[in-house]
């Protein structure tokens, strides 16, 4: 059984949560990845050295620019017929594309599986998180995303894997990307990150986020945001960790100002380490805190910069 | 134009799920049930393009129980034209969603479908795309702006490092995210109409589609429990325990 797993990159960096989705497809068996783009030398040879893949597909045409959903599933339909299992992170591209392919190959896509039982069996969040449903599905071939947070992505060196060119398939006529706005930033990423710390509504506003910054810059965390600073306009919306934004698991996460919505959770309650800060003592967010100050957070912010230069 | 809006009855988002005891699933008898909440949100979009002049018929579709027939209502308050729905008695799949919805489109032949972005209940995201592929049209997934002008589409879509947009020739799909609009509320003579505007019944065999799940429901299990935490007395206290205790900073 052979796995093939359609990688997110960037120049010469796999991400990491494709990395977590080639840990999830090692416990299916044979792992081959998938590089598409145009330009993307530097991809293919990163994707060669990761831990436990055997063979990078290298499909590289202007086709294959900014990810298209049309072209991309096309691509993973023609190379079906030698893998059981196609994968792909529960990332932006893997969401648009891997449902696409599944209706094209008559298969009912796995959404962000969080745990492999066998080649046929997995867990998955349903309701926001609030409950975990074990499913099995009775199509030839599975096409799964994987929920980043749930797996140790594995080691970006150490494998050998061969390289082998993959024929574009024809483009498509029906879309085309116009532009992009990416929002600069120069911490790590929210996905990628070993601590992040968020602000909620209790921020009150967008310049009020520069009390985190220092700290954030301190602990080399990644910011985040809860849905309602994000829908205030406090910060962009690619900050928002949810059900509908991101899902991180980091080894630290401080809850600042955020009461802890089901849908908040959703996208946190896996982390190692909670923290919570909030000056109403019966938010919802303390019940899954290991640590809770009630406190406001004007004066916890200020504080907690000055305790952390301390040492 | 013509637009299709498929919407979902979902526990309401404000209720905390139980999961059964026997671990059959999540307890959903004599819970409130409401519309999607992504699926509010691509109604208000379908009723914003008529407003604006650029729709012509507003369709809302409905699949599953007989009391998916409230969840039309509410979108035929909220200026939806008409409903469909598609009842079974069989779990329908985002896959057989897609197959039905897919052969809704090939009779009622609209320029546009509108979906959420997922449901909040098996929160696949999965079925708009499915959709797409099955009528090998364009697709506009997460969208936060959409723009129509002549036989074109733009679509400005959330993706995890910022915003993208994308030009598709219609027809084409389009999923929603939540920063699209914000849906209205319906107003009682609205809802006093939409008891008037037409619903139409049909079964999955009456579309010829086979709506039998791929995916088995083994078990459904509660979530690790986290254990209970402690609260601090003061910043100096959380950062030494930070520190020396959880051993994160």
């Amino acid at each position: 059984m052979t796995s093939l797993v359609l990688l997110d990159f960037e120049g010469s960096e796999i991400k990491q949560p494709s990395r977590s989705a080639v840990a999830a497809a090692l416990k299916l068996g044979e792992v081959h990845v998938l590089v598409a783009g145009h330009g993307i030398d530097a991809a293919a040879t990163a994707a060669s050295q990761l831990a436990g893949v055997t063979k990078v597909h290298k499909a590289d045409s202007p086709v294959y620019d900014h990810s298209l959903a049309e072209p991309l599933a096309d691509l993973l339909v023609s190379m079906a017929g030698h893998h059981d299992h196609l994968l792909a992170a529960s990332t932006a591209t893997g969401k648009n594309v891997m449902p696409r392919v599944a209706a094209l190959l008559d298969v009912q896509p796995i959404s962000d599986i969080a745990e492999v039982i066998d080649a046929d069996t997995f867990i998955r969040p349903i309701y926001a998180g609030n409950a975990m449903a074990t499913v099995k599905s009775s199509d030839a071939k599975k096409v799964i995303t994987v929920r980043a947070a749930s797996f140790d992505p594995v080691e970006a060196t150490g494998g050998s894997a061969v390289i082998e060119d993959v024929a574009a398939t024809a483009a498509s006529t029906m879309s085309k990307f116009v532009s992009a706005e990416l929002s600069k930033s120069e911490r790590p990423e929210l996905t990628a990150a070993r601590i992040v710390v968020s602000g909620g509504r209790g921020m009150q506003n967008g310049d009020n986020f520069k009390l985190i910054d220092p700290i954030a810059d301190k602990l080399g965390a990644a910011v985040g945001a809860s849905r309602a600073a994000v829908d205030a306009g406090f910060v962009p919306n690619d900050y928002q960790v949810g059900q509908t934004g991101k899902i991180v698991a980091p080894d630290l996460y401080v809850a600042i100002g955020i009461s802890g919505a089901i849908q908040h959770l959703a996208g946190m309650k896996d982390s190692k380490v909670i923290v919570a800060i909030n000056k109403d003592e019966d938010a919802p967010i303390f019940q899954v805190a290991d640590y809770g100050l009630v406190q406001d957070l004007f004066t916890a912010l200020p504080e907690l910069k000055a305790e952390l230069e301390k040492a | 134009m013509k637009i299709l809006v498929p919407v979902k009855r979902v526990v309401d988002y404000n209720v905390k799920v139980r999961v059964k005891a026997d671990g059959t699933g999540v307890e959903t008898s004599g819970v409130k049930m409401s519309m999607n909440p992504f699926d509010e949100i691509s109604i208000e979009e379908a009723v914003r393009l008529k407003e604006k002049g650029v729709a012509t018929e507003v369709i809302a579709v409905s699949m599953g129980v007989a009391a998916c027939a409230e969840t039309i209502r509410t979108a035929l308050a909220m200026g939806a034209d008409r409903g469909i729905l598609v009842e079974s008695a069989v779990e329908l799949q985002p896959l057989a969603v897609a197959k039905l919805m897919k052969a809704l489109v090939d009779k009622e032949q609209p320029q546009l479908v509108i979906l959420g972005k997922q449901a909040i209940d098996d929160d696949m995201n999965a079925t708009g795309q499915m959709l797409a592929a099955l009528l090998g049209w364009p697709q506009g997934t997460f969208a936060s702006k959409i723009e129509i002008s002549g036989d074109g589409i733009s679509v400005t879509r959330e993706i995890d490092g910022g915003l993208e947009t994308l030009a598709l020739t219609l027809p084409a799909i389009v999923t929603s995210d939540l920063r699209l609009n914000e849906p209205r509320y319906a107003s009682l003579p609205n809802i006093m109409k939409a008891r008037k505007k037409p619903i139409e019944t049909m079964k999955p065999e009456d579309l010829g589609v086979d709506p039998t799940p791929r995916l088995t429901l083994v078990s459904v299990a509660e979530p690790p429990k986290r254990q209970a935490g402690k609260k601090v007395g003061s910043v100096a206290e959380l950062v030494s325990k930070l520190r020396t205790e959880a051993k994160v900073i």
